[in-house]
């Protein structure tokens, strides 16, 4: 579609690459050739972001076999282990990531990147129209909380989720977006799609970097980006050190996982010209299921009434495709105001595992295991992950109710809240806090401050301050890691 | 029931859709007066001038099961149930996200 409507059009930049709509086109029939005649019955590639992304998404898709990108940042040790889950793979790898991969040579075929694209050029083309209820693509989960998980996304998913947020071809001409989230995240697979069906030019950047951020905003005129947490703080700490106005761009969106809502005020004071959004979804989900809109933050930004300020910290409202349900611990759906775990419905959600089989109810409804609230407007508030809740003598805490608490305290920057196993309580709560720069803060009154807003048993039991939180590459911050390192070291105050 | 992803064309324009949302009413799926046939299969028949009104690019078009088609292809005819019309699915516009 995107190559009858505008051919010529520049689709990709990715460094020195650029790629019009029938250049890419015509390299997935290539690439489509190449995967067919390998016998593969799968592709995996193992790589940074930028035009192999889309391509192989796409030459994958033509040859009929699911495509899974792999979380480059593993240990070779990492990457062979879940390569071995693959089904009689091909691996596509970037020549960086090449060395310690041995272990695959012999058993699977391998390709490095650049011969890839070298082939694609010339190879007898193949394009086949896959079956929709076909699986596309196939993505580990992060495995933050257990091993990773293989979340099948079928053609239909991935469609259902394109057609029922994006209108065809609807981006200008000289609209631009800035995708450095990383090719192994939902949220890059999502961009490829998406854009390329909006007939909006896609800017790489391979590996995140906010100096370069900004400039390449400026450079290739970019209009709309997406951001993880962390990615967001370092820009908006570039921002702040003056110079640059990113002029160009009218929308930012951002998520991930959850964006202390003191950075979301900065970034909306710094940036008075652009438009931001909170996007939540899940891999399980294809993406986006709600979106926080431009308009929703200055509302919220501008209000009198604290229900529409309170919004700010929602995930706004969810996507027209996609139903809703909050249930309590026995299944019952709760009304707006109370709190229980998040159901989903709709043709883009999977919740479909290799290995496992669906995990969806009788009626198509998906667990999302996350904790949250519907406001009477129907405005969605996530408040962590059911698996995250700390049980302290018997009752039930979400740490990120003590957390929108302590983020708020002008010696905090950064805060996670823990349960750790106590001999008296069966768990403690501990709050570890990034200190502001150039705060010393006191244990005792930051154990106050949360006291004075919450009920005394949801005060921590301990703090501890740290330079910084562990997370991974979209800005999830590794709770198991770090309360293993507090287990390891159950003394410290 | 027609299947989620099935593509189709006109046999009297160059109109091709691919189904969104499938019911049981696409199976009488028409364009230009003539019903929707797959891809490759042989052609016949003329624009029924009645039906003329064209169908647009990149637009989703519903009937009122709920039933739903993309335009991947812009042609000449109107897409229609039978003799019902079909109408242009006017989306709320959502920011970009990705």
């Amino acid at each position: 579609m995107a190559t009858s409507s505008d051919p010529d059009r520049t689709a990709i930049v990715s460094g020195d690459v650029r790629l019009t709509t029938q250049q890419l086109s015509d390299l997935a029939d290539g690439g489509a050739g190449i995967i067919a005649r390998s016998g593969a019955s799968h592709v995996a590639y193992v790589g940074l972001g930028g035009a192999m992304l889309p391509l192989l998404m796409f030459a994958s898709a033509r040859a009929g076999v699911p495509f899974t990108p792999i979380n480059y940042r593993l240990s070779a040790e990492g990457i062979t282990t879940l390569i071995a889950r693959l089904p009689d793979p091909l691996v596509v790898v970037d020549s960086r990531y090449l060395d310690g991969l041995d272990a695959l040579a012999g058993a699977t075929r391998v390709i490095v990147s650049d011969d890839f694209l070298v082939q694609a050029r010339e190879a007898e083309p193949a394009a086949e129209f896959a079956d929709p209820d076909s699986v596309g693509i196939v993505l580990f989960t992060s495995g933050t909380t257990s091993q990773p998980k293989a979340v099948e996304l079928t053609h239909n998913n991935l469609t259902s989720y394109v057609t029922g947020t994006v209108e065809f071809g609807s981006a200008e001409p000289i609209d631009a977006a800035l995708i450095c989230v990383p090719p192994y995240h939902i949220a890059g697979v999502s961009a490829a799609l998406s854009n390329l069906y909006a007939g909006r030019k896609m800017v790489y950047l391979p590996v995140f970097d906010p100096e370069q951020w900004v400039a390449l905003v400026d450079a290739e005129h970019v209009t709309s980006a997406t951001v993880v947490p962390t990615m967001l703080d370092r820009i908006v700490t570039v921002l702040q050190q003056g110079g640059h106005r990113l002029s160009s761009l009218r929308n930012l969106a951002y998520g991930g996982s959850k964006v202390p809502l003191p950075l979301v005020r900065n970034a909306l004071e710094l940036l008075p010209h652009v438009g931001f959004v909170n996007a939540y979804g899940l891999t399980e989900t294809s993406s986006t299921i709600a979106v926080l809109t431009p308009d929703d933050h200055r509302e919220a930004q501008g209000a009198a009434d604290p229900a529409v300020v309170r919004r700010l910290a929602s995930v706004g409202q969810p996507v027209p495709s996609i139903e809703v349900q909050i249930r309590d611990d026995s299944g019952a759906v709760l009304p707006a105001g109370q709190t229980g775990e998040l159901f989903v419905r709709g043709e883009q959600v999977s919740g479909r595992y290799t290995g496992i089989g669906s995990v969806l109810d009788a009626e198509g409804w998906f667990p999302t295991k996350d904790i949250a609230t519907l406001d009477a407007g129907g405005y969605l508030f996530i408040g962590g992950r059911s698996d995250d809740t700390i049980i302290r003598g018997g009752e039930n805490i979400a740490p990120a109710e003590l957390e929108e608490v302590l983020v708020e305290h002008p010696h905090v920057r950064d805060v996670v809240v823990v349960g750790v196993e106590d001999p008296q309580w069966g768990q403690a709560i501990v709050a570890v806090v990034v200190p502001a720069l150039g705060a010393d803060p006191d244990p005792e009154e930051l154990r106050e401050y949360v006291r004075k807003s919450l009920r005394g048993s949801r005060t921590p039991d301990r703090v501890v301050f740290r330079d910084e939180l562990p997370t991974n590459a979209t800005g999830k911050v590794l709770r198991r890691d770090i309360v293993e390192e507090l287990r390891a070291a159950p003394a410290e105050q | 029931m027609i299947k989620n992803g099935t593509r189709l064309a006109s046999q009297v324009c160059d109109t091709q859709v691919i189904v969104v949302r499938s019911a049981d009413s696409l199976d009488d799926l028409r364009c230009g007066g003539a019903p929707m046939v797959e891809l490759n299969a042989e052609r016949s028949g003329e624009l029924d001038p009645s039906f003329a009104d064209g169908s647009v690019m990149g637009k989703r078009y519903v009937d009122e099961t709920g039933a739903e088609v993309l335009v991947t292809k812009a042609g000449a005819g109107t897409l229609a149930v039978g003799q019902a019309v079909l109408s242009l699915k006017e989306a709320k516009p959502l920011p970009a996200s990705d």
